[in-house]
């Protein structure tokens, strides 16, 4: 197997070229999925029997939990390739993943209030759902935090990388926690395995939305890590060339 | 790959593997105090602590809600369909609130009725337009889809 699809990762103008691409690409599909999925959740898909119209919140939540969630998942992996092939780029994903992983876990929580005030009665219960998520939250602000206090950019990396696998744990437990512990938040609606427990009027414009989303994180994703590489690569001849062009 | 990496890609899982059989165990040892509230039935088995402020929760039974037309009180029971436990509740009651309707209600067991200072609606996964809903409680559906949530 040849592993060249992988080693050329480690260019970092190679990078830098690519994703410029794909995040005009993913870019665009996000604009697109976004618009239609939002204005076909909000304006167009029918009402709850119970909830009424205040269950539309879910074009939103469940989109960006998934999210806050996948971005932890993406750090893991690039926390591996770090150890294991020393890949710097790896470091830059790390950094780039964690804030915009920390913008969907937040929205996630205040979306989740917002929904829960008038349907289950209170903005917060500390259920197992809700407190595992808010400690993502804290993981994402704790690695955000310890690169910004250690001085030296290569410690920096590897002390955020032990600290993104150790809170890996975490991830198992979010997703399982509605159905190990009794909760008060209800168990996942979309499933990949199992029909979704809501009509297709409903459903597609969530999936819409969540690939929008998705689109959405990728374009943020290799904006802020091309913006990264070009600091981090500052002093080669390659970026003075791009900027110079620019 | 060479041989290095793949060394350090063994330490590695095997350190995440450790540190999950860890926490795992933790969380199996911690499970009671996880769980946000006790079932009819764990309280009827005297698995609950007396004279504290617990959790209670189930389901609001049919044919059980009592209001007092003159004040906010209200009474109903909540049942897991094995157990019965008798609610007593001063205050607003959420939008959700009905009968057979999923609660969890906050408070204290006194003089063999539980007290709550909280009542709270638990919402199911499944939504449905109210066409469906309608359709479904004329052909007797809707019951069986609910008892299947639970």
């Amino acid at each position: 197997m040849s592993w060249r699809w992988f080693h050329q990762w480690g260019s970092p103008r190679w990078f830098y070229e690519r994703a410029g691409r794909w995040q005009w690409v993913s870019g665009w599909i996000a604009l697109i999925l976004l618009v239609v999925g939002t204005l076909w959740g909000l304006g167009f898909a029918p009402v709850d029997y119970q909830q009424g119209h205040s269950y539309r919140i879910i074009y939103l939540h469940v989109p960006v939990a998934f999210l806050a969630q996948a971005m932890y998942a993406a750090m893991a992996v690039c926390a591996v390739v770090l150890f294991v092939w020393k890949m710097k780029l790896a470091d830059v994903g790390i950094q780039a993943l964690a804030v915009v992983g920390l913008a969907f876990t937040v929205l996630s929580l205040v979306s989740g209030a917002i929904w829960g005030k008038p349907t289950w009665g209170t903005y917060w219960v500390w259920d197992a759902r809700l407190t595992s998520m808010l400690i993502l939250a804290f993981l994402y602000m704790g690695i955000i935090g310890l690169r910004a206090a250690i001085a030296d950019p290569d410690q920096a990396g590897k002390a955020c990388a032990i600290l993104v696998l150790v809170g890996v744990v975490n991830l198992p437990i979010i997703k399982y926690s509605v159905e190990w512990w009794n909760t008060l938040h209800q168990p996942a609606s979309l499933k990949l395995t199992e029909k979704p427990a809501m009509p297709a009027s409903m459903w597609v414009p969530l999936l819409v939305n969540i690939v929008g989303y998705y689109a959405a994180a990728f374009y943020l994703v290799f904006a802020s890590m091309r913006a990264l590489v070009l600091e981090r690569e500052r002093r080669a001849s390659w970026v003075k060339e791009v900027v110079g062009r620019a | 790959m060479n041989p290095k990496r793949k060394q350090r890609l063994y330490v590695i899982f095997g350190l995440v593997g450790g540190l999950g059989v860890a926490v795992g165990l933790v969380m199996y040892a911690l499970s009671q105090n996880i769980n946000l509230f006790f079932t009819p039935t764990q309280i009827a088995g005297g698995q609950a602590p007396e004279a504290q402020m617990i959790r209670v929760g189930g389901m609001v039974a049919e044919g059980t809600v009592y209001r007092n037309p003159e004040s906010l009180e209200v009474a109903f029971d909540v049942t897991d369909f094995d157990h019965n436990v008798r609610v007593t509740y001063s205050g607003i009651l959420p939008d959700l609130f009905r009968e057979g309707q999923g609660v969890v209600v906050q408070g204290r067991v006194s003089q063999g009725t539980f007290q709550a200072t909280e009542v709270l609606a638990k919402h199911d996964e499944n939504y449905m337009p109210p066409e469906v809903t309608e359709a479904l409680r004329q052909s007797g559906q809707l019951d069986k889809m609910k008892g299947m949530g639970q």
